[in-house]
Order: C-alpha cells, then sequence, then structure tokens
C-alpha cells in the first residue's frame, strides 16, 4: 500500500494518525463525514505513515490522496 | 405575500414552491453550483446561485441569502428543514432586515435549540422530561451523574438535533471511552462542546405531536405521528397516527404539547417529540421550532396544508381552524428514500440512471430528485418522501408493499429493499415496534 484515497467527497472531521505512525491494517486513520454521515477511512495494510496530506476541516474529493506510506 | 425566497433546496423546496404557485405567490430560490441542474431551480419563479457545493459556502451563508431576497424584493424567507431553519441568528437578521422569517420568534429558537435550556423550560411549565443532568464539564462529573441517573445513560450535545450527537452508554467504561470525543464532536458540529446526561429509555418509542400557534394567543395540535423505524438515531418511516397508544395517553401528549408550545408564547408550526416507554410513561425530547420533513403525513390525514398555514400565520393571520374543527380521518405513512446501502446504511452519492415511480395515484411523492439527475455527496442522502394513505393501516401497508414492488430506481445504492423487509415483518404489521426495530432487524438477517 503506497496511499489511502477518499473514497467518497466529504469534509475530513478528524485525523486519527500522524506522519511516522506505524500502522496496522484496518486501523481507523481519518474520520470523513459526508452526507451527514461519519465514515472511518481505515488503512488496507499495516505499514508506516509518510505524510497525511489533510488537515481537519478540509474539504476532500473521491480519489484525493488522504495519507501516504513509505 | 406577494414574494417569498426559499433558504433550502431539494424535496421541501419544490414542496413549498408548490404551495406558494397555489396561493399566488411568487418564489424566488436560491442554489449551490451542485445543485444547478435540480428540479427546484426550475420550479421556482426565479433562481439564483448562492455558491460552491459545500454548505458553509452557500445555504448557510446568511448575508447572501438575505442579500438576494432584498435584491429581488422579497417580502418573506422559507428556511424549510435542517440548514438554517433552526438557527436564531438568521431569523434575526432576516427580521432586522425587515423581511418577515416564516417561523417562530429567534428568542424562542434559541431556547428550544439549547437542549438544557429548553429541558428546564420544560419542567416548570409541567411537561415531563427524561431525568438528566444540566451541562456537565469533567468526566469526573458525568460519571457521578451518570451513576446517580443509572445505565444506560445518553450522552448528547446541548446543541444537537435531528440524531446527530448522541451517543449511548450502557456502563461506565463506555461513558469514559465516549466523552471526549462526543464534546469535539459537538464542538465541531454544533459549535459549542456543552454536554449533557439523560437517562436512557429502553425500547422507547419516539412520539410527536404537531402543533400550531398564531401572534394572536391561539395554539392547536395536530395529532401526533410515530417516528420510530430509525436507523442511526434518524427517521426512516413515519405514520400518523400513531398504532398501540391507547386514547388516553394521546389525550395526555396533545396537552402536554400545548403546554410546551404555550410556555414559549410559541407561534407558527412546531413539533413536540417525546420518548415513550413500554408503559405508556412519556418525556419530552426537544421541540423542533419549523416544519417537519414528515409534516405530509398530518396533512395526508387532516386534509390541511401546512406550508400554507406557515404562511398565512407569518402574515398574521389567525389560525385557519379551532381545536374542534380539526378532525383526522384514515391513516398515512411515509418513507423516506435514502441515496444509501440498505445495510450499512452509508451514503451512495451517484447518477439517478433510472427512476420509476409505482403507479397508484393516491401515493404522493415529494421527491427532490428525478431520473437523470446527480445525488451528490455534499447533502443530506434523502432523495424522495414516498407518502401512502388509506382508510386504514393495513390498506396503507398492502398499497406501500404493491408501490415499491412496481418502483424501479437504479444507478444508486438505495434503502427500497428494507423498506420489503420492514413492510412485511410481523412487528410491523401489528404496529408493536420501538426505535431498535431496524437495529434487530438486521442483526437477525445477518
Amino acid at each position: 500500500m503506497k496511499e489511502i484515497t477518499a473514497s467518497m467527497a466529504g469534509t475530513v472531521l478528524n485525523v486519527l494518525a500522524n506522519s511516522g505512525d506505524e500502522v496496522s491494517e484496518g486501523q481507523a486513520v481519518i474520520m470523513l463525514e459526508s452526507m451527514k454521515m461519519e465514515i472511518p477511512v481505515e488503512a488496507e495494510s499495516a505499514g508506516k505513515i509518510s505524510e497525511v496530506k489533510v488537515n481537519i476541516g478540509d474539504f476532500v474529493n473521491e480519489g484525493d490522496v488522504l495519507i501516504t506510506f513509505e | 405575500m406577494r414574494k417569498i425566497l426559499i433558504a433550502n433546496r431539494g424535496e421541501i423546496a419544490s414542496r413549498i414552491i408548490k404551495t406558494c404557485r397555489q396561493m399566488g405567490i411568487k418564489t424566488a430560490a436560491v442554489y449551490s453550483d451542485a445543485d444547478a441542474s435540480m428540479p427546484f431551480v426550475k420550479q421556482a419563479d426565479e433562481s439564483f446561485r448562492i455558491g460552491e457545493a459545500p454548505v458553509n459556502k452557500s445555504y448557510l451563508n446568511m448575508d447572501a441569502i438575505v442579500e438576494i431576497a432584498k435584491k429581488v424584493k422579497a417580502d418573506a424567507i422559507h428556511p424549510g428543514y435542517g440548514l438554517l431553519s433552526e438557527n436564531a441568528m438568521f431569523a434575526k437578521k432576516i427580521i432586522d432586515n425587515n423581511l418577515q422569517f416564516i417561523g417562530p420568534n429567534p428568542e424562542v429558537i434559541e431556547k428550544m435549540g439549547d437542549k438544557i435550556t429548553s429541558r428546564m423550560v420544560m419542567k416548570e411549565a409541567g411537561v415531563p422530561v427524561v431525568p438528566g443532568t444540566s451541562g456537565v464539564k469533567e468526566i469526573d462529573e458525568a460519571k457521578i451523574s451518570a451513576k446517580d441517573i443509572g445505565y444506560p445513560v445518553m450522552l448528547k450535545a446541548s446543541g444537537g438535533g435531528g440524531g446527530i450527537g448522541m451517543v449511548r452508554c450502557d456502563d461506565e467504561q463506555a461513558l469514559i471511552q465516549h466523552f471526549s470525543s462526543t464534546k469535539n464532536r459537538a464542538k465541531a458540529y454544533f459549535g459549542s462542546e456543552e454536554v449533557f446526561l439523560e437517562k436512557c429509555i429502553e425500547n422507547g418509542r419516539h412520539i410527536e405531536v404537531q402543533i400550531f400557534g398564531d401572534l394572536h394567543g391561539n395554539t392547536v395540535h395536530l395529532f401526533e405521528r410515530n417516528c420510530s423505524v430509525q436507523r442511526r438515531n434518524q427517521k426512516v418511516i413515519e405514520e400518523a397516527r400513531s398504532p398501540q397508544l391507547s386514547a388516553q395517553t394521546r389525550e395526555r401528549m396533545y396537552k402536554a404539547a400545548l403546554d410546551a408550545a404555550n410556555a414559549v408564547g410559541y407561534v407558527n408550526a412546531g413539533t413536540v417529540e417525546f420518548i415513550v416507554d413500554e408503559n405508556e410513561n412519556f418525556y419530552f425530547l426537544e421541540m423542533n421550532t419549523r416544519l417537519q420533513v414528515e409534516h405530509p403525513i398530518t396533512e395526508a390525514i387532516t386534509g390541511l396544508d401546512l406550508v400554507k398555514w406557515q404562511i398565512l400565520i407569518a402574515g398574521g393571520e389567525k389560525l385557519p381552524l379551532m381545536q374542534e374543527e380539526i378532525v383526522a380521518n384514515g391513516h398515512a405513512l411515509e418513507f423516506r428514500v435514502y441515496a444509501e446501502d440498505p445495510k450499512t446504511f452509508y451514503p451512495s452519492p451517484g447518477k439517478i440512471t433510472t427512476l420509476k415511480w409505482g403507479e397508484d395515484h393516491l401515493v404522493r411523492i415529494d421527491a427532490g430528485y428525478e431520473e437523470g439527475t446527480q445525488v451528490t455527496p455534499f447533502y443530506d442522502p434523502m432523495i424522495a418522501k414516498c407518502i401512502v394513505s388509506g382508510e386504514n393501516r393495513n390498506e396503507c401497508i398492502e398499497r406501500a408493499i404493491e408501490f415499491f414492488k412496481e418502483t424501479r430506481l437504479e444507478g444508486i445504492k438505495n434503502n427500497i429493499p428494507l423498506f420489503n423487509d420492514i413492510l412485511r415483518h410481523p412487528d410491523f404489521q401489528t404496529g408493536d415496534y420501538n426505535t431498535n426495530f431496524i437495529s434487530q432487524l438486521l442483526s437477525i438477517k445477518k
């Protein structure tokens, strides 16, 4: 896994991981809000985060890169 | 009133336009970039772009909306539901600009918008409220209060509403786990991190009473709606009147709702929401100071036009009917068609490639979208409401089954399959269901 992209357009409600963090498969890393619903974005596999590309309150479109991995 | 600006979108904008047209009132709509090709934009006499797709850049931009209303010389603004409809500052801004706000006065909106204040007001007026606290700041304070109230408890945002910003805590561990995240969420969604605790009413039913008040001090109720078929604390199917509710309780609820309205000098359309336990004890939950999504089922059983009443009352007229002249006939069910996965409830934006409703001229369809339009991820996932009315509840259920069998909705995931399961479920058919109904239905199917 090289990056995590947004599965749906929405607003970044919470960033749950930081650059340099080791995350495990299935771990929720970002919380998006779309159509009045909170949608957790999970890591598809374990890895070390290189960069979190978004901040709380950002609006993202489907396919936008949220997090990149080393 | 000659012209009304509608500060809303989708089906409710279309709904308001319909009544205005019947009353000979001109309409002005505002729309975001994402909504440029929506039906309501074409239906209004005039339409104005208000901004980019996200609500804070368009439908929540109070100044831009008021500016347009002044520019087109509108007499009044109808806020619909959601968005700015329960924003006291918006109502005040409208009034300060010498326009009419179609709704109650800003002070009442503010008082009822704060759940802790509204609980206090209702308690003083003798309306039963769910046992609970005022604002709790620290987790230690919350732990002591929760123990006093007794688990399970509901942790709620004081500024919350519409089922957002509340979480059930079964024990102290859950309370600790959810406390700070609920506060953060309250801050993010409602601008205030204040939270409070309420006793969780197990197996409760959500039953609400429609009320109306005029500027001459008159108030009436328009019977009740049962809105217990919910997912994620949000309504999916509503019915009027409620099944399985005794005549005495019904009357007591109407009286409590009117007491609530009179306690704040309520003017225009409002809804008093109650939670009803297994022994028909009922408690005030919140007051919605606006038109409700589910108002058409009340229209179906009373034969009245609630938007028309709202406009007349805002214009200073007396309530069109006295209490004894308002009569309920037959039964009505409303189905909220959502663009979402019927099992996970995750939203499903996309293009509606096919939309053919069932053929039943007695089914009212209030739709915001049509075939070929795009459901964007920016707003609520509701695409239409289908209101089935009939002489009695069984007839409504049978007709609804037929109607959805004939309906074809393609291109997006939607919850019509869930309606089919609910309509055939014995507990729904007997009317013996509460707010846990959908989650129980889905956990059995898993």
